[in-house]
């Protein structure tokens, strides 16, 4: 597993130092994390205990999704449920059993907390279990917050496994748990190319439906598909289960090196890899050529987001040729992101938490060629004329392992290939 | 608690966004907690704007609860001040700072910054965006403006166009051009493009054209009690509004009522004989109150349509939309769950639905063409081309934005003459509106387990359609097919008839024919 690739940086970003900012924060809660959770979990509903903010951020952030018979929905607080606490768990139990009576098909329940509930402190943890109770054996129901005092977008879907975790049940059988909401088609080739190499069994988290929850104990070896799991890997090492320290699978680097730490765990022979992976990785690098024209020589911005920043940084920097300005992330956990920062060469700010006024000084002073931003900064940046590519769309499309690789760089080449299109196109704003 | 999925207005403070977003030189401190910022997108994504909205949020987190979130806020208000050097600010909280009970108005009235600094008091658990940008607006003018000489030249404010407001932008340009005609002048539009200083000087006008009363009539109210200028009723969307909006400024004015109409076409080509078959299609309204109400004398006596239901979202608005109900001989529908408005619609099955965004999914789903004639709407109704409602040449975006989701009149007639045709049928769509046609499938006949079903005793009160009347209703074209089945069921149930056979269907036809 050589040779495709630039030798790794003599010295990576690991012990650079962190750049921490606190101030205006751009970014968006954990409940969005709902949008992509619920339709991966296909016999679950998720219920947010909050205000009309909160029902309008997920219409907003959900947009057409919202007429496809969602799965999720938020049960509004009104003045009522603000004067006696007492009330508002009647009335949460009252919306339940609704919910669950015009909804048979639903097995997991998840009250999912924001920021008003977890302000008036309402019990959701007691909630869940009394509503377990009352609603067993057909239905569980469990919390979590996604509220945005605590929770920065993507932490949303780590929240909602970090509380699953204690709930799964216990094996001792020798297993990989393969952990992070994948779109299915991801997650069908991430198991083939494993049952290709031998290693089995191999688990999900979550899995599509209740009934196939997996199993986890001490013998269970967890591979993480998304950067951003910090308390689901915390919960699941206080299960017994050892994480696999790997840089996660963007690109074909990335993708050899997650599959790599898995096989050598699982005692796969280099030859047994090389016939599994040599011909994916041969596309992937075809593909990623492709953009890499485009990226190559390129400078990039990172406004923090989903936590994917480093290790798209080190992507876009090691396969496609780019040059990372700053790379900000919302929360760093260098336990998990550190094989990806030992890959990414000296350089950049590595930036904590934000700031956000003081951060669009810096990246309006380093007139980056492409910015990675959220959607409420995007518009403002291109009509200053900086090219942008707005960040939720990476969480959203298939971008892991080896066939998504060259859609991947596509994603960061496009925003350059239409500024070059519309060169000439002047006109009022 | 009330469970949601769709809602049709935000919280207050977003109603409050849109103020300020609409406005310039002003800046909104927002004590809110991390996550709130989403609202940005709306601006800059849906309404496509090139720069941030000028709300600056404090973004506090769990670790600041406590007293630490006080200063936040002061910091806050201190940075947008020096960083955006505004000519007032507004300050207030979201739903959670609500609950953690920070003073805004008492941390900057400490603060003097030499600029009016005004606190919203914004209750996010009993109301919703409309009271939200009504009362931002009111709160500034209230704070900002002051009698003054009125301008020797007749002139008018234009007040209420606001940010994310269905076809805002254009429909100033439109009463701008109706105004000018008559001589007037406008003094200032707000709060669209209006600074602060704008607001100071829109007591010099001479009346104030209330263009969307949901964002506008509490300070319309306090304009014409304190500033002595009175302001328009009538919201010029239509022909027949347009004209009596013309003849209201007149006489307010003290005015010709002159008016250009050379650019209007609708009324022609609502008269043309290829209109004709619009004549009583059956709509349902459903939206703000101030678009429905519109809308619905549009649809009625300008296009010919028959209303065969209207509702709005607003509260604030619901006796209007009960009285134009009453006027209309039908029933108001006073809601903001799309599952009643879902039910309503079905109930009522129309040939045509006026809504929103929402009523445009509900139409999809239950195959009923929609126009959208109201917030809240997605990017596409906030189009490039110009495109007002109000005026003349709104007349003419109306008339063409209700004709095109029907089935063209040609097209309606060669249904009904080949409804049994292997290639032209109703499951082929209609023909503009792309999608490949497909051939209807050769039906296989009636299969054992549909004659078994048939076959079960039917429940008390159920109706069961045998089969050759249900083949007799497949014959119908689609788009009356729902109309005719529900016309046929409730005629069976008046006879206290429980099998609908062929001979029912007919008999229902022209027991209601009209």
């Amino acid at each position: 597993m050589t040779g495709f690739t630039p030798a790794p940086p003599a010295a990576g970003c690991r012990n650079a130092p962190v750049l921490k900012e606190r101030g205006q924060r751009e970014v968006f809660c954990g409940l969005t994390g709902i949008i992509w959770l619920h339709r991966k979990m296909q016999d679950a509903f998720f219920l947010v205990v909050g205000s009309r903010t909160c029902a309008h951020l997920l219409q907003s952030a959900a947009g057409v999704m919202i007429f496809a018979e969602p799965r999720f929905g938020t049960a509004i607080l009104e003045e009522k449920d603000l004067a006696g606490l007492a009330d508002a768990n009647a009335e949460l139990d009252r919306e339940v059993d609704r919910l669950l009576a015009r909804r048979p098909d639903i097995k997991q329940l998840f009250l999912v907390g924001s920021c008003p509930s977890e302000v008036i402190k309402l019990d959701l943890h007691r909630a869940a279990e009394r509503l377990t109770e009352r609603h067993a054996p057909h239905v569980r129901v469990m919390n979590y917050s996604g509220s945005g005092i605590e929770t920065t977008f993507t932490e949303g879907e780590d929240a909602c496994l970090a509380t699953m975790v204690p709930t799964l049940p216990a094996t001792d059988e020798r297993q990989l748990l393969m952990v992070g909401a994948l779109p299915d088609v991801v997650e069908d080739q991430a198991l083939s190319l494993l049952a290709e190499m031998g290693v089995a069994p191999v688990r999900c988290l979550p899995a599509h439906r209740a009934a196939e929850a997996p199993g986890v104990g001490a013998n269970t070896v967890v591979a993480l598909t998304q950067p951003f799991l910090n308390e689901t890997a915390a919960g699941l090492e206080r299960r017994g289960a050892r994480i696999l320290p790997a840089p996660f699978p963007f690109g074909e680097e990335g993708t050899t090196a997650w599959l790599w730490a898995v096989a050598q765990e699982f005692g796969v022979s280099p030859e047994t890899f090389a016939k599994v992976t040599d011909a994916p990785r041969a596309r992937a690098r075809k593909a990623i050529a492709a953009a890499a024209e485009t990226l190559g020589g390129k400078s990039i911005f990172f406004f923090p987001d989903s936590q994917l920043e480093i290790p798209l940084a080190r992507f876009l920097t090691r396969e496609c040729g780019m040059t990372a300005v700053e790379v900000g992330a919302p929360f760093i956990n260098k336990q998990i992101v550190g094989p990806d920062l030992d890959l990414l060469a000296e350089g950049p700010v590595i930036a904590e938490g934000q700031d956000v006024d003081l951060q669009l000084d810096r990246c309006r002073a380093a007139r980056p060629d492409l910015t990675v931003c959220g959607l409420g900064l995007a518009n403002p940046l291109e009509s200053e004329g900086m090219t942008t590519k707005w960040a939720i769309e990476l969480v959203f499309t298939p971008v892991h392992f080896y066939e998504q690789a060259g859609d991947l760089a596509g994603l960061f080449a496009r925003p350059l290939r239409r500024r070059a299109i519309l060169a000439g196109l002047e006109g009022a704003a | 608690m009330k469970l949601t999925v769709w809602t049709y207005e935000g919280p207050p403070h977003v109603g409050a966004m849109r103020v300020a977003t609409a406005m310039k030189g002003l800046h909104y401190v927002l004590h809110a907690p991390q996550g709130d910022t989403y609202a940005d997108l709306l601006f800059t994504m849906i309404e496509r704007r090139n720069h941030r909205p000028p709300v600056s949020y404090t973004t506090f987190q769990a670790r600041d609860l406590g007293e630490d979130t006080a200063n936040l806020f002061k910091t806050a208000l201190h940075d947008a001040f020096d960083r955006f050097k505004p000519q007032a600010m507004i300050v207030g909280s979201s739903c959670t700072a609500e609950l953690i009970q920070d003073d805004p108005e008492g941390m900057a009235a400490t603060m003097d910054l030499g600029i009016p600094v005004i606190p919203l008091e914004l209750p996010s658990y009993q109301r919703k965006e409309n009271f939200g940008s009504d009362e931002t607006f009111y709160q500034i003018v209230k704070a900002i403006a002051r009698p003054m000489e009125r301008t020797a030249h007749v002139s008018a404010n234009l007040i209420g166009p606001v940010g994310l407001g269905f076809r805002h932008r254009d429909d100033i340009t439109e009463v701008t051009a109706l105004l000018e005609e008559m001589g007037i002048s406008v003094n200032v539009v707000a709060p669209m493009g209006a600074t602060p200083a704008d607001i100071a000087r829109m007591g010099a006008a001479h009346f104030n054209v209330l263009m969307y009363p949901e964002h506008a009539e509490t300070a319309a109210r306090w304009m014409e009690k304190n500033l002595g200028q009175p302001f328009t009723k009538t919201v010029p969307i239509g022909v027949g509004a347009t004209r009596d909006f013309i003849a209201e400024v007149a006489r307010i004015a003290g005015v010709e009522p002159k008016a250009d109409d050379a650019r209007l076409r609708m009324p022609w080509y609502s008269q043309s004989v290829d209109s004709t078959y619009l004549t009583g299609k059956r709509v349902f309204l459903f939206g703000d109150a101030t678009h429905v109400k519109a809308m619905a004398r549009v649809a009625r006596d300008e296009m010919g349509f028959e209303v065969v239901g209207l509702g709005c979202y607003n509260r604030e608005f619901a006796r209007d939309i009960r009285k134009l109900a009453t006027e209309f001989g039908v029933e108001a529908l006073i809601s903001d769950d799309y599952l009643e408005v879902e039910k309503a619609i079905e109930d009522l099955a129309p040939e045509m639905i006026l809504g929103t965004q929402m009523e445009r999914h509900i139409g999809k789903r239950l195959g009923i063409p929609c126009a959208v004639i109201s917030a809240p709407v997605h990017v596409q109704d906030f189009p490039a081309r110009y495109s007002p409602q109000m005026g003349w040449e709104g007349a003419n975006v109306i008339f063409d934005t209700l004709v095109h989701p029907l089935v063209m009149g040609l097209e309606e007639h060669l249904l009904h003459m080949f409804r049994e045709d292997f290639e032209f049928h109703d499951e082929a769509g209609a023909s503009h509106h792309g999608g490949a046609a497909k051939a209807r499938a050769v039906e296989a006949e009636p299969e054992a387990d549909q004659e078994a079903a048939a076959g079960a005793a039917p429940a008390e009160g159920e109706i069961v359609w045998l089969s050759a009347a249900e083949k007799e209703l497949k014959k119908i074209p689609f788009f009356v097919r729902g109309k005719a089945k529900r016309n046929t069921e409730k005629f069976a149930l008046e006879k206290g008839v429980h099998e609908i056979s062929v001979e029912t269907l007919y008999e229902a036809k022209a027991h209601y024919a009209r």
